[in-house]
């Protein structure tokens, strides 16, 4: 069950920053690795954001979570700018829902 | 398509024209469900699209803030002004229903508005202040397209089911229906033909063996 908080998931300098929010920030060195703390975070956060690097590593992963409505696993573009990995989630949401993609602007 | 395997009897169609009509009733529903979870559907994707947009830039140019701050202090002391926050976010989150989909709705609780900088002025410079400030920001922001996003990918994923079942419905259950209903009319219809035959033919040859005598 969700406990209404958030946490942060990443490499270290992208989601320190987010400590100073209140944000519970878990660190993690290796991409790979990520998957064994964010199965952990499921358990009880409402709302965890993944580094956009992170949650491409573990796409399948997250896929998972997304036909619950808790927790929500969003990714976020780190320091270095995105990769383009959010906007590619939404195409294929919408892909899989009408079966193909629209082109909209 | 199949025809089931039921009992050419008035009682088995009888069954079946009901189911049959149940199918039909089901299939508009499911179909009428469908477009309307779609037209909803598109209304979040688009804002989805447009949250992301503008969070993604916005994330980015406060974490490098946040860097380039961190970057003009010791390591040491960065560590020690972040590491332990002033205030601790709380979420709203609660549930709410579009078509019959369970979706959640988060919102930041905007507890007592405690300082948001957890350290001394004096220790850090004024760069870190900004960096935190604009986060504060986008922080919101980020938990509205949690909402959305999370929104967009369970109706994304309810519209497949629906159109899964639409489908099985319209190609496989109907018209399998509609197959073994005309067969078993058939055969009921054969029966009542052989009847009135042989009907005829026992009349006839009645008549032939009193005619004879």
């Amino acid at each position: 069950m969700p406990n209404d908080r958030i946490a942060a998931v990443g490499d270290k300098d992208s989601v320190f920053a987010f400590k100073a929010l209140g944000v519970d920030v878990f660190g993690v060195e290796a991409v790979e690795d990520a998957a064994k703390t964010i199965k952990a975070l499921a358990r009880e956060y409402s709302v965890i954001f993944v580094t956009e690097d992170v949650a491409e590593a573990n796409a399948e992963l997250i896929a998972r979570y997304k036909a619950r409505p808790y927790p929500a696993v969003i990714p976020i573009p780190g320091a270095n700018g995105t990769n383009g990995f959010g906007m590619r989630g939404i195409d294929a949401c919408v892909e899989k829902a009408l079966g193909r993609n629209l082109e909209e602007e | 398509m199949t025809r089931l395997n039921v009992n050419p009897t008035r009682m088995e169609m009888r069954a079946l024209k009901s189911r049959l009509k149940t199918a039909v009733r089901g299939h508009k529903l499911l179909k009428d469900k469908s477009d309307e979870t779609v037209r909803r559907f598109m209304e979040y994707v688009r804002l989805n699209r447009k949250l992301r947009r503008e969070t993604e830039a916005e994330v980015t140019a406060a974490l490098k803030a946040f860097l380039l701050a961190s970057a003009a202090n010791s390591p040491e002391s960065i560590a020690e002004a972040v590491e332990v926050p002033a205030r601790e976010v709380r979420l709203k989150s609660g549930e709410c229903n579009i078509m019959s989909v369970y979706v959640p709705q988060i919102e930041i609780e905007e507890g007592d508005d405690k300082e948001l900088y957890p350290y001394s002025f004096a220790t850090v410079s004024s760069e870190l202040d900004d960096s935190l400030k604009n986060l504060g920001k986008v922080l919101v922001k980020l938990i509205r397209l949690a909402e959305v996003e999370k929104t967009c990918n369970m109706l994304a994923d309810e519209i497949e089911k629906t159109r899964r079942r639409v489908n099985a419905l319209e190609y496989v259950l109907i018209p399998d229906y509609e197959e073994t209903i005309k067969y078993i009319t058939m055969k009921l219809d054969e029966n009542e033909r052989a009847n009135t035959i042989r009907l005829m033919k026992v009349k006839s040859m009645l008549e032939k063996e009193s005619g004879g005598r």
